[in-house]
């Protein structure tokens, strides 16, 4: 390795590290209300308060289903053969749920 | 005389007559080209996945980066095309394509330029094609969702990007050095 590249990764590292720092602060612990967008458009809002399961179908034939339970939300089933929106876990407001095949993704926000 | 060994000869005739380093290329590119699909099927059998999601180690690209050092720029945009349509073709979806596309033109582009006109060596332009990559992908999946919400996720995959860059990047380091006398254009 050349001293050219591990300035480089030194700054990328230094970079992200800062974003991801600030990604932490500027999080919003209060975020209590689970949004659910399919193809851009909001699809559902819910409490995650509330146990419930909610069945997810987008425009393209895929089909998710998202549980929440005990304060916790997650992806239970998904159509899509990766299954990374289930092995992503339960839904924190700074990492949401993706589901690149179906188009969905399942975000935190602070209810208004 | 039979018409297969008619053929035969023609065909000697028309090796002799072909540039020796041309057709060194050509195997060279087709040998790199085949390395990428193993490789993106070994990274898939091996579930060599970094447990993050939307990250992959992307070992193919080794493949690209080391066309890029022991060939030329057009031989490894060839086999970045093959590793593209191949591997999505085989292990992907049509939406996979697309995100490969995205990442594969950006980070080569900025590979080609790096290695053109910066100072870094092999592994510094992988770590800037890996970081590129992964914000090419990232910036289609900003498009395709039509979110922005989910470019909070950058910083994350910037540090991926890095980290996977300098993986691929410390193995072409090797096989470059290692197969540097196979090149059809000698080692660098």
């Amino acid at each position: 390795m050349k001293k050219a590249d591990i300035i480089l990764l030194v700054a990328i590292l230094a970079v992200a590290l800062t974003a991801l720092a600030a990604v932490l602060i500027m999080r919003d612990s209060s975020a209590d209300t689970v949004v659910v967008t399919v193809d851009g458009k909001e699809y559902a809002r819910l409490p995650l308060t509330e146990d419930t399961e909610l069945i997810i179908n987008s425009e393209s034939g895929g089909v998710n289903k998202l549980t929440i339970k005990d304060g916790k939300a997650y992806m239970s089933e998904a159509s899509c053969p990766d299954k990374v929106c289930i092995n992503t876990g339960a839904l924190t407001d700074i990492t949401p749920i993706v589901c690149m095949p179906n188009n969905v993704i399942v975000s935190l926000e602070s209810g208004k | 005389m039979s018409l297969s060994a008619l053929r035969a000869e023609n065909e000697v005739n028309d090796m002799s007559r072909t540039d020796n380093k041309a057709i060194k290329k050509l195997a060279f590119v087709g040998v790199m080209a085949s390395f990428a699909i193993v490789l993106g099927y070994l990274e898939l059998i091996l579930h060599l996945d970094p447990g993050i999601y939307g990250a992959k180690i992307g070992l193919s690209n080794l493949a690209v980066v080391v066309t890029l050092y022991l060939a030329d720029n057009k031989s490894a945009l060839f086999v970045l095309a093959v590793k593209v349509i191949v591997t999505s073709l085989l292990f992907g979806s049509i939406l996979s394509f697309f995100y490969s596309l995205a990442g594969g033109i950006i980070s080569f582009t900025a590979m080609t330029l790096l290695k053109r006109f910066s100072p870094l060596g092999v592994t510094g332009v992988s770590i800037a094609g890996g970081t590129a990559h992964n914000i090419g992908q990232l910036a289609v999946a900003v498009v395709a969702f039509d979110n922005l919400k989910i470019a909070f996720y950058l910083p994350v995959l910037l540090i991926v990007g890095a980290l996977t860059g300098l993986l691929i990047g410390l193995l072409a380091t090797f096989t470059v050095n290692r197969l540097g006398k196979l090149s059809p254009f000698g080692s660098e």
